[in-house]
């Protein structure tokens, strides 16, 4: 503690219990020296008295509520409608780092892209050997009916939000490419919005590059997807409807693109065209930005008991007549085995060498990594691969004798469905807890879309494990969110 | 438009029309009963609950407000009503503007907040009053930050034809129970009900100012009935129905070209040009009766039209 005294206005106030540990802090080297980009921030925070902060955070947290900002939503009642967990501290990243991330997303979309197309039509990287046939076609989200399907301009992944984490060192690798059906874009928008009003002093004075064209951005994306000879098309949102929990964001973005936003029960499919019900009649539908799982999304070509879809929809796909957004089987392009093949992936297609890594990976299937990983059980993070949203997990160092004996029974009896990483610390960045200011840990998701081009919105989505000590982001566990401000060169 | 999306607009503004009825109905029902003695009191609370669609016998003012305002188990009460409503307008939240669902979200929860206490500890009247505010201010936002397009008419349609029907249950109840001479004087014992009759409908003013403070029942049944200036009166109400209905696009398929115009337009006209001589002696309660069932004709002609027409028929176009 000798050195806290020279330090300055580091310790200050509400920096009083803000400690580093082996993680990656995105706002202090050390604690005597904070990172250039967060010295305004610190800086207002020091000034700033904390009834004032207060105030600023009931005003962001009233502003969620009247504008609905909530998280789950179920029944007639209300009871369980919660706005979405909101940190007030941005997330800084300089214009430097993010040029890597932009370049390297864009490198790994393209590639996984062309992966799709590959394995749904020739299969050259399957022949070539460089994936196993049986890691492909083993995949439960492989659907053999988009086999020889073509897309429109091929594109398959639209809409992809990739999760980073920022390793000790500083460096973003990828933990995990969502190709489905990603969500959380409009909370990136509306804590950006939030922000502006709450902090406006403190916007101004970072110079932090705008993300508002997002909406036009993706409207302009599935615009150029549209099927040939459709000039004016018309573009509708498919939501499961109201008691999704990520209804208010399907909702939001139908606004701000000016789109119709419509349920299965809304579309009918006749002589393989899709139209929807409206007030004068029916009219045709040429692109579905569906936020619908493929499970449900045709209950004649998918799962017959879903009552979300549109029945006849996959046929008038294949037809060509209508665009869904993003292309269904993309889920075998982001199975948590596949992720271990991206950098081949990348290689293979593009002939570059990967610019973002990814978090080492130890592939069960493989007897010696299998070996190596049941060696080192207590030291990884076992995944189930067909898992999401933390189940089927083990986080090794906090694991019971008893559940490493579980695991590696389950891992002997189905290899195939589990891979292993080394436990990663995420880095963390500076939070306000109960009027303190406290690190907690974040990762980054940020937003891709790919229609002529490549479009990327400077930032993302950052969210953040609120509870002390938690690596776990998921809203449904504790998690929230932050503003991710990229600044200006 | 969606059709879907039509349908909501629709009960989104029927229950917040409804709502801020219930709202009033009670907050004027309670002044009332300051007024009155205890058992001729409860009389007026027996022909409100009525006239909201419960039936009660020997009712409890106090607890039949608290009952009103926030029984969420009562299809009645206005803690129901703003469900519904936000219930249909979450399901549209795109389509109206964000002022709109914020404000609508803000009287939503000002009466989920107040439910949580006693009306009568609570100011009653106030929150009434609060309750009602909010839904005016609702409609001040709706018409000054939404297209006036074929989405604000399915919400004019849903207002009044809500309101028309509040109205008439209203005037039928009064008119049913209370008496009057040849020359349309009321009964001195009755003047308080005649006030709250008006005040109900938000017409003790107005009336005022038409035919002033003399109250006499073939008078308010004109001034509610046939007045074309007077918001709440069934012309008026019924006037704006078929403008708004008139405006809509009915679909290229539809066959019976103008179905629910000429439903709308015929009673629109009747009220245009009827005299409340001919109606208060051909018997108004059997007018009102009509009024209604055109209503509900009307109503499920729009169901019909513009919401859950056969497929089979609109892709023949």
């Amino acid at each position: 503690m000798a050195n806290t005294e020279s330090t300055g206005h580091a310790l200050k106030a509400p920096f009083r219990s803000y400690e580093l540990n082996e993680s990656y802090d995105e706002m202090f080297e050390t604690m005597a020296s904070p990172r250039a980009p967060y010295q305004p921030l610190l800086e207002s925070l020091i000034d700033m008295k904390p009834e004032e902060f207060r105030k600023r955070k009931q005003a962001a947290d009233l502003s969620f509520l009247h504008q609905g900002i909530t998280f789950t939503v179920y029944g007639r009642d209300e009871g369980t409608e919660r706005i979405f967990p909101h940190d007030l501290l941005p997330r800084i990243i300089t214009a430097k780092e993010w040029n890597k991330v932009e370049r390297g997303l864009t490198q790994r979309i393209i590639a996984l892209n062309e992966f799709l197309r590959d394995i749904y039509h020739e299969g050259r990287i399957l022949s070539d050997g460089i994936i196993p046939r049986e890691v492909v076609y083993t995949c439960k989200s492989f659907r053999r009916q988009m086999r020889g399907l073509h897309v429109a301009k091929n594109i398959y992944v639209t809409v992809v939000g990739t999760d980073l984490i920022r390793m000790p060192d500083g460096e973003f690798v990828v933990l995990e490419d969502n190709l489905r059906v990603p969500s959380g874009v409009s909370y990136m928008l509306t804590s950006r919005e939030v922000m502006k009003r709450v902090f406006p002093e403190l916007f101004r004075e970072c110079r932090v590059q705008p993300i508002d064209q997002y909406a036009q951005a993706l409207l302009a994306t599935l615009r150029s997807l549209s099927p040939a000879g459709r000039s004016e098309p018309v573009i509708a949102l498919l939501t499961p409807g109201v008691y999704n929990s990520a209804y208010f964001e399907h909702a939001f973005l139908a606004r701000q693109m000016g789109i119709h936003l419509v349920e299965g029960r809304d579309l009918v499919v006749n002589n393989n065209f899709v139209y929807m019900r409206t007030t004068a009649g029916l009219e045709r539908v040429d692109v579905i930005y569906r936020r619908i799982d493929d499970d449900f999304i045709d209950p004649l070509a998918f799962r017959p008991d879903s009552s979300l879809g549109v029945p006849g929809l996959f046929n008038s796909y294949r037809a060509g007549n209508v665009t869904l957004c993003n292309a269904l089987g993309n889920g075998v392009a982001d199975d948590k085995a596949m992720y271990a093949y991206v950098p081949a992936i990348i290689r293979y297609y593009l002939n570059e060498r990967p610019i973002l890594d990814n978090v080492e990976t130890f592939l069960c299937s493989d007897p010696e990594q299998r070996q190596h990983v049941l060696v080192n059980l207590d030291k990884m993070v076992v995944k189930a691969v067909g898992e999401s949203g933390g189940y089927g997990m083990l986080i090794g160092p906090h694991s019971t004798q008893k559940e490493r004996e579980e695991f590696t029974r389950r891992i002997e009896a189905d290899p195939r469905n589990y891979i292993a990483q080394p436990t990663i610390m995420l880095s963390r960045a500076p939070c306000y807890i109960d009027g303190q200011v406290e690190p907690r840990h974040v990762d980054l998701r940020p937003y891709i879309l790919y229609g002529d081009k490549v479009t990327i919105v400077p930032g993302g989505l950052t969210r953040v494990a609120l509870r002390k000590g938690s690596l776990v982001v998921n809203s449904s566990q504790g998690g929230g969110s932050k503003d991710t401000w990229v600044l200006q060169e | 438009m969606l059709s879907r999306v039509a349908d909501s607009l629709y009960w989104t503004n029927r229950y917040l029309e409804r709502a801020e009825h219930t709202a009033r109905v009670v907050g004027v029902n309670l002044g009332l009963s300051l007024d009155l003695s205890s058992e001729t009191g409860d009389l007026g609370w027996g022909r409100a609950a009525q006239s909201l669609g419960l039936t009660v016998t020997e009712p409890d003012p106090v607890s039949l407000a608290q009952l009103l305002a926030f029984d969420p188990g009562s299809s009645a009460s206005i803690v129901s009503c703003l469900i519904g409503a936000r219930e249909n307008a979450r399901q549209i939240r795109e389509q109206i503007s964000s002022e709109m669902w914020e404000q609508l979200n803000r009287v939503f929860h000002e009466v989920k907040r107040a439910g949580y206490d006693d009306l009568q500890e609570a100011n009653p009247l106030e929150f009434l009053e609060s309750v009602i505010e909010g839904i005016h201010l609702f409609q001040g936002i709706t018409d000054s930050t939404m297209t006036h397009g074929e989405g604000w008419r399915f919400l004019q349609v849903g207002r009044y034809m809500e309101r028309a029907l509040n109205t008439s249950t209203l005037l039928k109840q009064h008119f049913r129970e209370f008496q009057w001479d040849d020359e349309g004087r009321i009964f001195p014992k009755d003047h308080l009900h005649w006030i709250t009759l008006l005040r109900c409908c938000t017409a003790f003013e107005a009336y005022c100012k038409v035919y002033t403070a003399d109250l006499k029942a073939d008078r308010i049944a004109e001034f509610l009935l046939l007045s074309g200036e007077f918001p709440h009166s069934l012309r008026f109400s019924l006037d704006r129905l078929h403008v708004a209905l008139e405006a809509l696009p009915e679909g290229a398929w539809t066959k019976k070209t103008g179905k629910v115009t000429r439903l709308s337009g015929r009673l629109r006209a009747n009220l245009g040009f009827s005299q409340i001589e001919e109606i208060l002696a051909s018997g108004l309660d059997q007018s009102l009766e009509s009024i209604t069932e055109q209503c509900a004709q009307i109503h499920s002609a729009i169901f019909q039209i513009f919401v859950n027409y056969p497929i089979e028929a609109a892709v023949e176009v």
